[in-house]
C-alpha cells in the first residue's frame, strides 16, 4: 500500500515537472519586449473605497485607450516603505514606461525609483514633491476637490435653511459640524470650502471640526459624529473614507453630505450628496502622452471641467427644494470664474480680511511658508502645485481638537 | 460463543523515533499533498491552469534579480525576527512580542536619526542609533522577563500588550515627527543628505541585512547547541523545578535570554531604519512578530531549519502577491493558498509522531487463526 502510493506521488511529480517548467518559459517570454506597458501601485485593494476609486479609475482609462489586461497591471497591498520601491523598480524592469501610485506616503519611494529609472514615468497622486524633486519623470497629481466640496456645502447650506425656516434647528443659529482625518492641509481646505459654500447660502452658520487620526477608522469617525451631534450639528460632512459617520448621522437622523462616493445605503434618509474625484481623465491625460512619447505636467490638477471633480447622485427625499437647479448655477460660475471658493471678501480670519498669504508650497527640507497665494482678491489654491495648501484658520470654523 | 468485541475503524498510537529519512519523505509528501490540493481548489474557484499560477508564484521570487533580492530582504528580516524568538520559545517562555522589541527598536532608531542630525557627525550618529535601538529592543523584552521572573506573571499576555504599546508609542512620535504638518507620515528621513543611514555593500541596499542575518542564525545555532547558556534554558523549559534543582537560578537565565531576544529584535529595528526603509511606520514591522513564532516552531527551534520554513513563508508571500497582480485576484487568494500550504505541513507533523491503524479485515484475522 505505501509503496503504491508513493509511487502514485513520484508519479504526479515527475507529470507536474514538465507542465511547470513549460508554464515559467512560456510566461517569462511573454514579459519586457518593447510593448507599452502601464502599472498602478494600491496602498490597499478593492475593498478600501480610497483605492478602489484609483482602480475603478484607472480601469476605465486603460478601456477608453484600448489598452488590454495584458499591458496594464495593478499592484495592490504595497505599504508605504521601502516595498513601494521594490514595487516600482520591479514594475519598471517588467517594461512599464509609466508608474502610478496612489497613496501620499508613497511619494518618496517613488521618486527614489525615478532617480533609477530615468527613461520610465512615474506619478505620486496626491503628493506633493514634484515642485521642488527637480526629476524630470516624476509627476504629482491631484484635483481641485475644493470645488466639489464647495458645491456640496451649498447643498448643505440649503439644507440648513429648511430646517430653519421650518423651526427644526437645535440652537439659535444653524450648525455644522467635521469629522476631519488629520490637521492636514488637504483636510483644511475640504472643510473650508465646504463650509464656504455652505455660508455662501446661509450666512450665518457655523462649523465644529473634530480629527480622528486616522484615514480609515470607522469606531473613531462614528464617535467623532456622534461628539458633534450631542454638540448641537444640525448637519454632518466628513473627510474619512469609512461608513462610521453616514451610519451615525442615519441613527441620529441628522443630514449627512458625504464624501468619495455616495452612501446613499448606508443613510437613505439622511444622504445629500457627495462629491468625489474622478481618476480616470488623469491616467488617460498622462498615459496618451507617454504613448505618444510627449512630455506632460509634472504637476496636474484635475477639475470639474476635465471631468476630475464630480458629485454623485443628490438624494431629493432630503435635499431641500430647489438644490438641484442651484447646484448647476453655482457650477456653471465656479467653471466660468466667476465664482472663486477662496474669495477673501467671503471670509476673515481673526476678524480680518485675508490680503496675504504665504502657503509652503515648496514641500523641501526647510518647512518654509515661502509662497503668496492670495493675489486678485482670492486664495490661489492647488494653482502653484497640485496637492492642496490651503491650511488658514478661518472665523465660524471650530476646532474642538488638534491632536493630530 | 463467539464474543464480540468492537474494534475501531482507526486507532492512533504515538510513534517512537522514526529515521529521518522517513521524516522528510512524510514532510515532503504533505507538501505534495498540499500542491495537488491547492492546484485543485485554484481549477474550480478561479478556472486558471493551477500549473501557470505556480509558474507565476515561481516568477514573484525568482523572475528577475531583483525580486530574488526582494524575497531575500524579506527572508532576512523574518530570520532574524524568528532566531531572536528560539531561544525563548525552547525555554518556553512564549513571547508573542516580538514585533514590539522590534518596533521599540525602531523608534529609538529612528529617534537618534531624527533628532541629532544636525548636532553629530554621521559616523557617531550611526553608531548612537544602533546602541539606542539595541538597548531600546532589549528594555522592551525585560520587562516581561522580569516580571515573569520576580512575580510569575502571564508572559504571553504580557508581551503580547507590549506589541501595542510600543505600536502606540510609535504612532503618538510619527504624529510629532510628521512632514507636511497634518499627515500624520514622518516620509524617508534625511533623502538628499543620507544622514544615519548605512553604507551599502557592495552596492546592494539589502546585502547587509542578509549578511547580519545569516551571520546571527549561525550564532544562534551554536549558542543553543553547544554553549552552557543554551543548555541551561533547555533545561529549563523542560522543567523548572529540574533546573532548580540541579542549581540552575532560573530567573536569570529567563531576563538573560530574553535580553539577548530583545537585542536581536532591536538590531532588526535599527537595521530596517537605517539600512533598508529609512522611516518609521507603525505597520514597519509588518506582523513578522507573530510570523517569526509560526517559523521558529515549523523549523521546531532549529535555526537552521528555520532558513527553510522561513524561505517557504516568504516564498508564497511574494508569489501570492505576483498571482494576485498577474491573474486579476484578490490578494487574500495568496493567503489562502498559504493557509493549507501550512495546514498540511503542520499536518505532516502529526503523521512524523503518530502512527494510525486501520481496523484489519475480519478474512484477515480467520486465515491468522
Amino acid at each position: 500500500m505505501k509503496k503504491k502510493l508513493i509511487a502514485l506521488l513520484v508519479c504526479l511529480t515527475m507529470a507536474m515537472i514538465p507542465v511547470l517548467a513549460s508554464c515559467g518559459g512560456g510566461s517569462s517570454s511573454g514579459g519586457g519586449g518593447d510593448e507599452f506597458k502601464v502599472a498602478l501601485i494600491c496602498l490597499h485593494d478593492e475593498n478600501s473605497t480610497y483605492d478602489l476609486n484609483f482602480i475603478n479609475g484607472f480601469k476605465e482609462a486603460m478601456k477608453n485607450l484600448g489598452i488590454d489586461e495584458d499591458h496594464y497591471m495593478i499592484k495592490t497591498g504595497v505599504p508605504e516603505g521601502q516595498e513601494c520601491y521594490d514595487a516600482a523598480a520591479e514594475l519598471a524592469d517588467a517594461g512599464c514606461k509609466l508608474i502610478f501610485s496612489d497613496s501620499f506616503g508613497h511619494q518618496d519611494y517613488m521618486l527614489q525609483a525615478a532617480q533609477e529609472f530615468p527613461d520610465v514615468q512615474f506619478v505620486s497622486c496626491t503628493g506633493d514633491k514634484a515642485l521642488v524633486a527637480n526629476q524630470e519623470n516624476y509627476h504629482n497629481a491631484f484635483a481641485a476637490i475644493y470645488d466639489g466640496r464647495y458645491i456640496a456645502g451649498v447643498a448643505a447650506g440649503m439644507k440648513l435653511n429648511e430646517l430653519k425656516d421650518a423651526g427644526k434647528l437645535k440652537g439659535d443659529t444653524p450648525k455644522m459640524g467635521y469629522v476631519g482625518a488629520f490637521t492636514y492641509a488637504e483636510v483644511i481646505s475640504g472643510y473650508t470650502s465646504f463650509y464656504l459654500g455652505a455660508k455662501s447660502v446661509c450666512p450665518d452658520v457655523t462649523m465644529d471640526v473634530t480629527f480622528t487620526g486616522s484615514w480609515y477608522d470607522e469606531t473613531a469617525e462614528k464617535e467623532g459624529a456622534n461628539k458633534l451631534i450631542q454638540g448641537g450639528a444640525d448637519l454632518i460632512s466628513q473627510h474619512a473614507d469609512s461608513f462610521g459617520a453616514p451610519t451615525a448621522c442615519e441613527t441620529a437622523g441628522v443630514p449627512n453630505v458625504s464624501y468619495n462616493g455616495s452612501t446613499k445605503d448606508a443613510g437613505p434618509n439622511t444622504y445629500i450628496i457627495s462629491s468625489k474625484i474622478n481618476w480616470a481623465p488623469y491616467f488617460e491625460y498622462a498615459t496618451k502622452a507617454v504613448q505618444d512619447g510627449k512630455t506632460f505636467d509634472t504637476n496636474w490638477t484635475g477639475t470639474i471641467e476635465s471631468g476630475s471633480v464630480e458629485l454623485t447622485e443628490l438624494n431629493t427625499d432630503v435635499a431641500a427644494e430647489g438644490t438641484a437647479e442651484k447646484l448647476e448655477e453655482v457650477k456653471a460660475d465656479l467653471v466660468a470664474g466667476k465664482t472663486h471658493v477662496f474669495d477673501t471678501s467671503t471670509f476673515t480670519v481673526d476678524g480680518k480680511e485675508l490680503t496675504s498669504y504665504k502657503a509652503d508650497v515648496e514641500a523641501d527640507e526647510k518647512y518654509e511658508h515661502e509662497t503668496e497665494v492670495v493675489s486678485d482678491g482670492y486664495f490661489h489654491e492647488s494653482e502653484f502645485r497640485s496637492a492642496p495648501y490651503f491650511d488658514v484658520a478661518i472665523d465660524g470654523i471650530t476646532r474642538l481638537d488638534e491632536k493630530f | 460463543m463467539d464474543k464480540k468485541v468492537k474494534e475501531p475503524l482507526i486507532h492512533i498510537t504515538k510513534r517512537k523515533m522514526i529515521p529521518k529519512k522517513q521524516e522528510w519523505a512524510i514532510r515532503l509528501g504533505g507538501i505534495l499533498a498540499a500542491l495537488i490540493f491547492c492546484a485543485i481548489i485554484t481549477s474550480v474557484a478561479t478556472h486558471l491552469n493551477p500549473f501557470a499560477v505556480y509558474a507565476k508564484m515561481f516568477e514573484g521570487s525568482f523572475g528577475t534579480e531583483r525580486k530574488l533580492w526582494a524575497l531575500l530582504k524579506e527572508l532576512g528580516t523574518l530570520l532574524l525576527i524568528s532566531v531572536a524568538l528560539a531561544p525563548a520559545f525552547k525555554m518556553k517562555f512564549w513571547n508573542l512580542g516580538g514585533g514590539g522589541q522590534v518596533m521599540a527598536g525602531v523608534l529609538a532608531a529612528t529617534a537618534v536619526m531624527i533628532t541629532m542630525t544636525d548636532k553629530l557627525p554621521n559616523g557617531a550618529i550611526i553608531l548612537l542609533s544602533c546602541l539606542a535601538a539595541l538597548a531600546a529592543g532589549a528594555l522592551w523584552a525585560f520587562i516581561p522577563a522580569f516580571c515573569r521572573a520576580k512575580w510569575n506573571t502571564n508572559e504571553t499576555l504580557f508581551t503580547l500588550m507590549m506589541n501595542y504599546v510600543a505600536t502606540q508609542i510609535v504612532a503618538y512620535y510619527i504624529i510629532i515627527w510628521e512632514h507636511p504638518k497634518g499627515s500624520g507620515k514622518i516620509g524617508v528621513i534625511n533623502q538628499t543628505t543620507h544622514i544615519g543611514w548605512l553604507p551599502q555593500l557592495g552596492g546592494n541596499p539589502y546585502m547587509l541585512i542578509v549578511l547580519v542575518s545569516i551571520v546571527v542564525t549561525i550564532f544562534m545555532y551554536i549558542y543553543l547547541k553547544y554553549s552552557k547558556h543554551g543548555y541551561e534554558l533547555a533545561v529549563v523549559g523542560e522543567s523548572e523545578n529540574t533546573a532548580r534543582y540541579v542549581g540552575i537560578n532560573v530567573g536569570k537565565v529567563i531576563i538573560r535570554t530574553l535580553i539577548l531576544c530583545g537585542l536581536i529584535c532591536g538590531l532588526t529595528g535599527w537595521l530596517l531604519v537605517a539600512g533598508t526603509d529609512h522611516t518609521m511606520t507603525t505597520t514597519l514591522e509588518g506582523g513578522k512578530g507573530f510570523l517569526g513564532v509560526m517559523v521558529a516552531w515549523l523549523a521546531h527551534f532549529n535555526p537552521i531549519g528555520m532558513i527553510l520554513s522561513g524561505f517557504l513563508l516568504c516564498f508564497m508571500a511574494k508569489g501570492g502577491s505576483e498571482i494576485s497582480m498577474a491573474f486579476g485576484l484578490n490578494r487574500s487568494y495568496g493567503d489562502i493558498l498559504t493557509g493549507i500550504i501550512l495546514f498540511f505541513v503542520i499536518g505532516s507533523e502529526f503523521f512524523i509522531n503518530y502512527q494510525i491503524h486501520f481496523r484489519k479485515s475480519h478474512r484477515k484475522e480467520a486465515a491468522d487463526v
